[in-house]
């Protein structure tokens, strides 16, 4: 082979390395992805089977523990529909009855189960994605 | 009165900075040497009324003047006065100001010690750090000036975030600031040299120890954020791909691939553009983080502020100057023709092999840090991109690189052959594979794939770093190691501890969730855990229920951990106090959940192998750069251009 078409070859080759390697890259990135659903949405049976993240206020008075255990459940709400979750393990220090949470996990029939609960920041916090989906739910509402 | 002596004096460095990007440039490009002149005053003037505005700033925070609203909103009178200190970095329109000020003694720095190198290019480099400092004190004064009074004034504040009284986080905003920012000096650098169009050795060797420095303190930055998230946010984590920390993070690869670049570009004289342009990338990357962080599209303990025009602002600095930069690049690049070529088997290939190795791991970050906000933005729906993702698409290129780097080390430049580097490196790759597969297997009992691999891989870079040095210990021949060489040793013998303890810890971590009452025993780990009261602790501005726990292996009593849950008495927050029994070979971690009710409450245990490794070998990759940076070449360049100077002085003198 003359060095030029050695060249081209070797240029070729990479070519489809970064080809091929990028479109596994976004496979796998298209696999990963975690998307967000409100209360509304998983009532409206939008919701997927993968794990995903729901988002609303813990509703008043809705926290329960089962005794003996660490596994807590309560009521998620963006103040037009609701889903009751579950979770076992520890809750973050800021977790409290009408605060605005976020939960990763699946859904098991009509109950989210958690693998993971997330409430940051200070008292005043909503998680924007919360406030956004109790935006909606209430401006539906008034309509 | 004093708080607008502060926003004055913020508002005359902004038009010293304005001199100092314009005059000291068009001076340059007119060969007008009284112009150029202007550019060391102008720095220093900036310098002096940027520290009086940071200076009133604390002045506030330390006498308690409620009437800044900045200050009303981030501290309380009983606050500890350290935290009341730091309290001035914890907010966005302090931490601002605080970038404002890390970039003046960064140019000061630059000012004071270039006085060996052509004053065309200084007033160059010097005139584009006042660009990006007038870029950001304008952004401070129009959008987040953080003098602004409240009226009434406040009776008392509002209290630091409890997250943020630590003691962590005194060091890690200035260590993270001092590299991010500095990531601007190799910027200007490259900037002045495609103005000047040269781009030589000597430009390299002028910007390496300003590289390092910089990348320096961002790895010690970065190591201390991973730090304190593991202590502070309670749960034991050391990192979670958060965007905050992504954005610390791109900064970081990149500047590590300019490290590596700008070593060819000094030895050989070659890779010149491709180093220009990752000198561009990383401050780029600097102030994208800027952006991601401070204009409240992330929300998290960093991300104070969510005011669009913020927002804006920064984007349309990050534009002007990245853009500026690369419109540059693209007018110049094609002066920069290398000079030499190399073969298959040399450093510069395997340098090569690490720089592109750095970008693609950097360009997966930034696609997972970017892609959920363009969606958003398009308003396509809200996503968050899994950890996995992010763990695969950095191993897989850091994984061959650090098998290269054992390999480049050894490696001479231009060409070598293939024989007598194998010969070379034949015990090392041998220890390494048989350790590799038989320690964890020894000490832990299992083990897999990925873990054997990845732990051969780190005491292959161990082993390969210390190659020279023992071997020099031994056989006393030749001179000693310079300080750079010992440096990147030192340097890349962290990175194998590093990977050993990221491995280590993360495949053989014990971690659970309990509930337990007083009186209760846990086992975990070949530990046990003895559960003996509760009671009440208070601090100067929090009260906490502190859980106490004896730390017993077979009969010995290792320690008394007291973890704590404290109550922020302003904010009302809870937060928890991990407790941490350290040593090298493992962490010992317990966190006080909350109370279950009938006198039990929920604990999370972990036992954590080889933890310690990790900042360990952070601090070994810094202290690494830091032997590197006072090697003697830097101080010769130095010693040789002051005595030019002086006698130059003397001729003056004479005639």
């Amino acid at each position: 082979m003359t060095p030029r078409r050695q060249r081209m070859m070797l240029i070729g080759l990479v070519l489809v390395g970064v080809v091929v390697s990028a479109t596994l890259a976004l496979r796998a990135f298209q696999e990963n992805l975690v998307y967000f659903f409100s209360p509304t949405q998983v009532a409206g049976g939008e919701a997927p089977e993968r794990a995903f993240r729901l988002g609303g206020m813990v509703v008043e008075k809705s926290v329960q523990r089962e005794p003996g255990s660490l596994t807590v459940h309560f009521v998620l709400t963006d103040f037009a529909n609701t889903v009751p979750v579950s979770y076992t393990g520890l809750l973050p220090d800021l977790f409290r009855e009408g605060q605005g949470i976020v939960a990763i996990g699946q859904l098991q029939g009509e109950t989210f189960v958690a693998d993971e609960v997330l409430a940051k920041h200070d008292e005043n916090y909503m998680p924007p994605e919360v406030a956004e989906a109790v935006a909606k739910a209430r401006g539906a509402e008034t309509q | 009165m004093i708080p607008e002596l502060g926003q004055f004096a913020l508002a005359l460095a902004l038009c010293l900075a304005l001199i100092q990007a314009t005059l000291p440039l068009l001076g340059a490009a007119r060969g007008r040497a009284d112009w150029m002149a202007l550019a060391r005053p102008a720095a220093a003037g900036q310098f002096v009324f940027v520290a009086i505005a940071f200076g009133v700033l604390e002045y506030g925070f330390l006498t308690d003047d409620f009437s800044i609203e900045f200050v009303a909103l981030h501290s309380n009178s009983a606050l500890p006065a350290f935290y009341k200190f730091t309290a001035a970095w914890g907010g966005h329109e302090g931490s601002m100001l605080f970038w404002i000020a890390i970039l003046a003694i960064w140019t000061m720095a630059v000012a004071a010690f270039s006085r060996s190198q052509p004053d065309e290019f200084v007033s160059r480099v010097l005139g584009v750090l006042g660009i990006v400092s007038a870029g950001i004190i304008a952004f401070a004064l129009l959008t987040s000036n953080p003098f602004v009074r409240l009226t009434p004034a406040a009776f008392d504040g509002n209290d630091l975030n409890p997250l943020l009284q630590d003691p962590g986080m005194i060091f890690h905003p200035p260590m993270l600031y001092l590299g991010y920012v500095g990531m601007s000096v190799p910027f200007a650098f490259a900037v002045a040299a495609l103005l000047t169009g040269r781009l030589d050795k000597n430009w390299a060797k002028w910007t390496r120890p300003w590289t390092v420095a910089a990348w320096v303190f961002l790895t010690i930055g970065i190591t201390l954020g991973s730090w304190w998230a593991y202590y502070e946010l309670g749960w034991g984590g050391w990192w979670f791909w958060d965007p905050v920390e992504n954005s610390s993070f791109m900064p970081w690869l990149m500047a590590t691939a300019l490290l590596h670049s700008l070593a060819v570009t000094e030895r050989r004289g070659i890779f010149k553009s491709w180093t220009v342009l990752l000198a561009i990338g990383a401050f780029s990357l600097s102030l994208l983080g800027t952006f991601l962080t401070r204009s409240g599209v992330i929300i998290s303990v960093h991300a104070f502020a969510s005011d669009p025009t913020r927002g804006l602002f920064i984007l349309a600095i990050l534009g002007l100057i990245c853009g500026g930069a690369l419109l540059l690049y693209a007018m110049r690049a094609r002066y920069l023709e290398a000079e030499g070529g190399f073969k298959l088997v040399s450093r510069e290939a395997f340098l090569m092999a690490n720089n592109i190795l750095f970008v693609i791991a950097t360009g997966a970050v930034l696609w997972g840090t970017l892609n959920p906000l363009i969606i958003d933005a398009l308003g396509l729906g809200k996503i968050s991109v899994g950890v996995p993702w992010f763990n695969i698409m950095f191993l897989l290129p850091m994984l061959p690189l650090a098998t290269l780097l054992g390999v480049g080390m050894h490696t001479a430049w231009k060409q070598m052959a293939a024989e007598p580097l194998l010969h070379r490196l034949r015990w090392p790759a041998a220890i390494a594979v048989v350790a590799g597969i038989a320690l964890p297997l020894a000490i832990f009992g299992t083990t897999s794939v990925l873990t054997a691999v990845a732990v051969t891989i780190g005491i292959w870079v161990c082993a390969s770093a210390a190659l020279d040095p023992v071997r020099k210990l031994i056989s006393r021949t030749g001179g000693p190691l310079t300080r750079a060489q010992l440096g990147m040793c030192l340097a890349h013998f962290g990175v194998g501890v590093f990977i050993l303890g990221a491995t280590v810890a993360s495949a053989y971590n014990l971690e659970f969730d309990t509930s337990a009452r007083p009186g209760d025993r846990i086992q975990a780990g070949g530990y046990e855990f003895v559960f003996r009261g509760l009671r009440t602790a208070n601090g100067a501005n929090f009260v906490a229920d502190e859980g106490e726990f004896e730390l017993r292996k077979g009969d010995d009593l290792i320690a008394v951990l007291t973890p704590q849950k404290r109550v922020y008495r302003v904010q009302q927050t809870p937060m928890t106090e991990a407790a941490i029994n350290t040593n090298l070979a493992r962490d010992i971690f317990v966190a006080l959940g909350e109370p279950l009710g009938d006198n039990a409450w929920s604990l999370r245990i972990q036992v954590k192998p080889l933890i310690g490794f990790l900042w360990l070998g952070s601090a070994l990759m810094a202290l690494g750069g830091l032997l590197a940076v006072t090697d003697r070449r830097y101080r010769l360049i130095r010693q040789e251009q002051a005595a030019t100077n002086a006698a130059a002085q003397q001729t003056i003198g004479a005639a």
